[in-house]
């Protein structure tokens, strides 16, 4: 009797290991896309009957100020829209000093899968050298430069969202095919080419991660 | 069912369009604008010709909305919180003529001002009319509310407002939408004199208007949005108002909250709930976003009952709530996370690269410094942020419309020159009583209309001062020799300060027109142009 219940805990806990629950903050500055890449997410999540709900910056730091959403996919319903303090799976960032800006967002062991192109928009951001060497000094990290990756595998600099969304689809816990049909849903109307190109620009962020995680 | 991606204001704006609603009106201000914008780019919206043109300002938006009213039909009027001090003459006495078509005003709040200059809570508004106050948790119960409260608009003849906070305005998830009902057929209202509102109509219309309280009430505790949840352990008993509730249940995520909760989304508050867990609790906890509303209410003066919330500390007194704070309240232990490492800078908001507000500043600086600092006067726009470095212009921002007349009032009291720094849209919205006060007594004031042709800060809506500029101000009476006109570029920096110079010399008022196209709406209408060729 006592060994069956074990099994059954036991059993119990791989379930709730398969549970799928991801919180994201997305980052970056104001004008730069994050909501791109947050409509695909959303899209991916909805299309496969999973919950989400998305915070996003709207107003008057859309104007070059720092801006971040908050992105929380799961299969439970969720009820915050914010992210807790410490909670998040993953920060996303599309500029190097925006990813700093909410650790105290993050969890234990989560990831941070920043850009490396910094945008300089005010006189005191810090120096490239000491802030690599801070993103260095987090326990998980991928830094990508997406720009160049977007520029040359690609063909086109402005998927660089892309870019940088395949290389964060490891620590998101939807299938990978979901992503693409997220894109496909986001730029169905402006045609093959487009889609094309962002999901080559998934492809070529997700292999950097994969080589460099 | 399918969901719909949407945010809480789109979610409510398409509950409207499913409500039968056949006219908007709105002015622009976050965290309300995309309502009215989704209005106007939904296909169901454009077949059925549902009005969705922006108003002047919410004063007009509330009045043209009423009258839609009067005339039988369903109709929405949107506004950010402070848009509701513009309105709120309508919007006070829209209570006591109560309506005849459903008639929703919505109000989005703007709690640890993201976007705005205060964070007053509309509930107290809405307590103030005396009138139904909905407050959706999420943006599937936005959708939801915005279809009832029609019905509830009409079943019960009062307005009827619809309050969020910008968390859920801006915050998407899948919506589930259901079969549009069809728009009101023209009536009049079965009282002829119902909006008449004399003194002798008014009181009795007044009195009808107190009588509807209880039915209010009972309505609160039927529809279904106010929810009682039992709970074993009595030492706490939980009020979780509008998405307060969410930041309670992110605690309990397998939804096992112990304490007894009553989830409030509609007011007045359901008093048969909110008295059950009163009497069998040991003290409450009061979450909502805002004001401290329900908290004072229920504890009171000479706080009789054990209440705690944001007046004893238990939460923050200012501020949007979120779920550490909530955590905390709950007597949870909050994560903390990493800190912020020290090397990161601040990013304040600026203004864009090649913005002609820009130059207006640049040339505007060097033409005032002889005169000494603070003359400056602005308004509300993306001028605002002219505050911050490297410009530091300007010296007041108060509400839409303040810089013209207390620049004005700064004469006044000896302040010449005093110059006063307004954008186009703020103009038509407030500013052009301001500038026939200062007209009428032949104030020394200088206004910079800094025209970029555009409502910018909210997104690069329509302004309604295109086109109108020059003639407004020739009608109220500015001399058409001190009505300056030019664009604001680099190269034409000189003409600029010496323009402003000979105005600021004159005894007398003076209007300057930078004229140049926001840099954001000219390169979203190349590229609309772009597509269109394609």
């Amino acid at each position: 009797m006592q060994k069956l219940e074990k099994l059954q805990k036991n059993n119990l806990n791989k379930i709730k290991l398969k549970e799928m629950k991801t919180d994201i903050v997305l980052a970056g500055v104001g004008g730069q896309g994050i909501l791109s890449i947050a409509a695909a997410l959303g899209s991916a999540a909805l299309d496969n009957n999973l919950n989400m709900k998305q915070a996003e910056t709207h107003g008057m730091s859309q104007r070059g100020g720092d801006v971040q959403s908050f992105m929380r996919i799961s299969d439970k319903p969720i009820y915050s829209d914010l992210i807790p303090k410490g909670g998040a799976d993953l920060i996303l960032s599309v500029e190097p000093m925006e990813c700093l800006r909410y650790l105290p967002y993050l969890k234990e062991g989560g990831y941070v899968v920043t850009n490396s192109t910094p945008f300089i928009n005010i006189p005191n951001y810090p120096e490239n050298e000491e802030l690599v060497n801070t993103i260095k000094a987090l326990p998980n990290h991928i830094i990508i430069d997406a720009d160049t990756i977007a520029k040359e595998e690609v063909g086109n600099v402005r998927a660089f969202n892309f870019v940088m969304l395949g290389a964060a689809s490891p620590f998101i816990e939807i299938p990978f095919e979901y992503l693409e049909e997220g894109i496909k849903a986001l730029f169905g109307k402006k045609g093959q080419a487009i889609v094309d190109m962002n999901i080559k620009a998934l492809h070529a962020g997700r292999k950097f991660a994969e080589e460099n995680r | 069912m399918q969901k719909h991606l949407l945010l809480g204001v789109e979610a409510i704006a398409q509950g409207a369009i499913d409500g039968g609603m056949s006219g908007i009106y709105a002015y622009p201000g976050t965290p309300s604008t995309e309502i009215t914008e989704y209005v106007q780019h939904s296909k169901q919206a454009v077949a059925r010709n549902i009005h969705r043109e922006w108003s002047a300002n919410e004063k007009t938006a509330m009045e043209t909305a009423l009258g839609m009213s009067y005339a039988g039909k369903r109709t929405m009027v949107c506004m950010k919180h402070v848009g509701l001090n513009v309105a709120a003459d309508c919007f006070l006495n829209a209570a006591v003529t109560g309506a005849n078509g459903g008639i929703i005003v919505t109000v989005a709040d703007d709690p640890s001002m993201h976007s705005s200059q205060n964070e007053q809570d509309s509930r107290v508004y809405g307590k103030f009319a005396q009138i139904p106050v909905l407050e959706p948790s999420n943006q599937q119960e936005a959708y939801e509310m915005s279809r009832y409260g029609f019905e509830l608009s009409e079943k019960l003849g009062t307005p009827v407002m619809l309050r969020i906070t910008t968390r859920l305005a801006h915050s998407r998830a899948g919506v589930e939408i259901r079969e549009e009902v069809k728009e009101n057929e023209m009536s009049l209202p079965k009282n002829k004199k119902q909006f008449i509102l004399l003194p002798a109509i008014a009181r009795k219309q007044y009195k009808l208007l107190l009588s509807k309280q209880e039915q209010f009430e009972a309505e609160g505790e039927t529809a279904g949005y106010n929810q009682i949840f039992e709970g074993k352990d009595k030492s706490l008993g939980i009020i979780a108002c509008g998405i307060g509730y969410n930041y309670l249940m992110e605690n309990y995520p397998n939804g096992d909250c112990p304490f007894p909760v009553v989830k409030v989304s509609q007011y007045p508050l359901p008093r048969k709930m909110v008295t059950k867990i009163a009497n069998e609790c040991d003290k409450l906890l009061i979450l909502e976003e805002g004001y401290p509303v329900v908290e004072e209410l229920l504890k009171g003066y000479l706080e009789k009952e054990a209440v705690i919330g944001r007046l004893d500390g238990t939460l923050s007194r200012d501020g949007e709530l979120n779920p550490d704070m909530v955590a905390k309240a709950l007597g949870f232990e909050v994560k903390e996370g990493a800190p912020v490492p020290e090397l990161v800078a601040p990013r304040p908001p600026a203004l864009c690269d090649g913005c002609g507000h820009r130059d207006v500043y640049k040339a505007l600086n060097e033409t005032i410094a002889s005169y000494g600092q603070g003359r400056v006067f602005s308004d509300i726009g993306c001028y605002t942020l002219g505050a911050l470095p490297p410009f530091e212009s300007i010296f007041t921002t108060v509400d839409m419309g303040a810089s013209i007349t207390m620049a004005k009032g700064a004469t006044d009291a000896g302040l010449v020159p005093s110059v006063a720094v307004i954008g186009d849209s703020t103009f038509t919205h407030s500013g052009m009583t301001g500038l026939l006060d200062a007209v009428n007594e032949k104030s020394s004031i200088t206004v910079v209309i800094s025209d970029n042709e555009s409502t910018s800060m909210t997104g690069g809506q329509e302004s309604s001062a295109l086109g109108h500029l020059e003639a407004i101000c020739e009608g109220l009476g500015v001399e058409k020799d001190h009505i300056r006109v030019f664009t604001p570029v680099p190269k034409m920096h000189d003409e600029m300060c010496k323009i402003i110079k000979e105005e600021l010399e004159y005894d007398g008022v003076s209007v300057i027109i930078p004229r140049r196209v926001c840099i954001q709406k000219a390169t979203r209408d190349a590229k609309a142009r772009k597509a269109a060729k394609k």
